[in-house]
């Protein structure tokens, strides 16, 4: 078992993971924050794919704009709320 | 009794997918020796970017369109613009912000660039404009968007204008966006600083339209 597959092993699983933590945590902050790691974990899947071009659309737009988005509406709605 | 039946069929799917992803059959189309083999007449030199804005320039040209067209429905549906009260931006975060925005637009120069012979180009570049626009608004230095003035709707829109008319251009030629070899370097860089520029500013837009509250006060 070489080092490469142990890595693509656990990134995989890790993938996994952070979809079903943002998918099922109880709290939407943490839910945002668990996107966000899936939205990086893929881009570093794609770049591990050799499709580093995906893997950069992926970490700007997916990740970061995405990411953002949903943390400032969730800002927005604690504010309504309070 | 039930959740175990359904946990079961769920493992089945499971299996049944990963059985389906091992024996998937080889592409039924290899387009790589074409590509490989037309990258020297394209203008640049990395097959995506060729891809991207030569043998299939349409496409991307679709893809600017239809967002635009996103963010055109954003400006007609309106945005109630209710004052929202946000806390002020913490002075760390502000300095923060300031050091990386010149920081993320010298890169966003350098993604498009690399577009021609790495991976990079236009819609990564864009996407970083973006998020520095997004986090300077983010870190309150930047208002929202009230209404988008001349200036702005013309950099919404140039790039896709850019575009149709490098399209425009070569229909003469016969075929849609068929660049002449010796001079499609320079038009792909041109179309790609359009797009980068556009697409900066529609995916902010995307943002700072949505939350133009702030710049009710500014």
């Amino acid at each position: 078992m070489s080092l490469e597959f142990v890595f693509d092993l656990l990134l995989a699983l890790a993938i996994i993971w952070s979809a079903w933590r943002s998918l099922s945590a109880s709290r939407l902050d943490l839910a945002i924050v668990m996107f966000i790691v899936f939205g990086l974990l893929m881009a570093l899947a794609w770049a591990r794919l050799s499709a580093s071009d995906i893997g950069l659309a992926e970490a700007a737009i997916g990740a970061g704009l995405t990411g953002a988005l949903l943390l400032d509406a969730y800002g927005a709605l604690k504010r309504r709320e309070t | 009794m039930k959740r175990l039946l359904v946990v079961l069929g769920a493992a089945c799917f499971v299996v049944l997918l990963i059985g389906a992803m091992l024996d998937l059959a080889p592409a039924g189309i290899a387009l790589h020796a074409a590509v490989s083999a037309n990258l020297p007449s394209s203008g640049v030199e990395h097959p995506v970017t060729a891809v991207l804005l030569n043998f299939r320039g349409y496409d991307t040209l679709l893809e600017i369109a239809v967002l635009l067209l996103a963010l055109i429905v954003i400006l007609a549906v309106g945005i109630d613009s209710t004052t929202d009260v946000r806390p002020a931006a913490s002075p760390v975060l502000q300095a923060l912000a300031r050091l990386a925005a010149p920081l993320m637009i010298v890169v966003a120069v350098y993604l498009l660039w690399a577009g021609a012979f790495r991976p990079g180009g236009a819609f990564q570049a864009g996407a970083v404009l973006a998020a520095a626009a997004v986090l300077l608004h983010l870190a309150e230095l930047l208002p929202g968007w009230q209404s988008p003035g001349a200036r702005l709707r013309l950099g919404l829109a140039g790039g896709f204008l850019i575009f149709l008319a490098v399209g425009a251009g070569l229909l003469f030629q016969g075929a849609l966006l068929e660049y002449p070899p010796e001079q499609a370097g320079w038009m792909i860089l041109l179309i790609e600083s359009g797009l980068t520029v556009s697409l900066g500013l529609i995916l902010a837009g995307l943002f700072l339209l949505l939350s133009r509250d702030d710049g009710d006060r500014s």
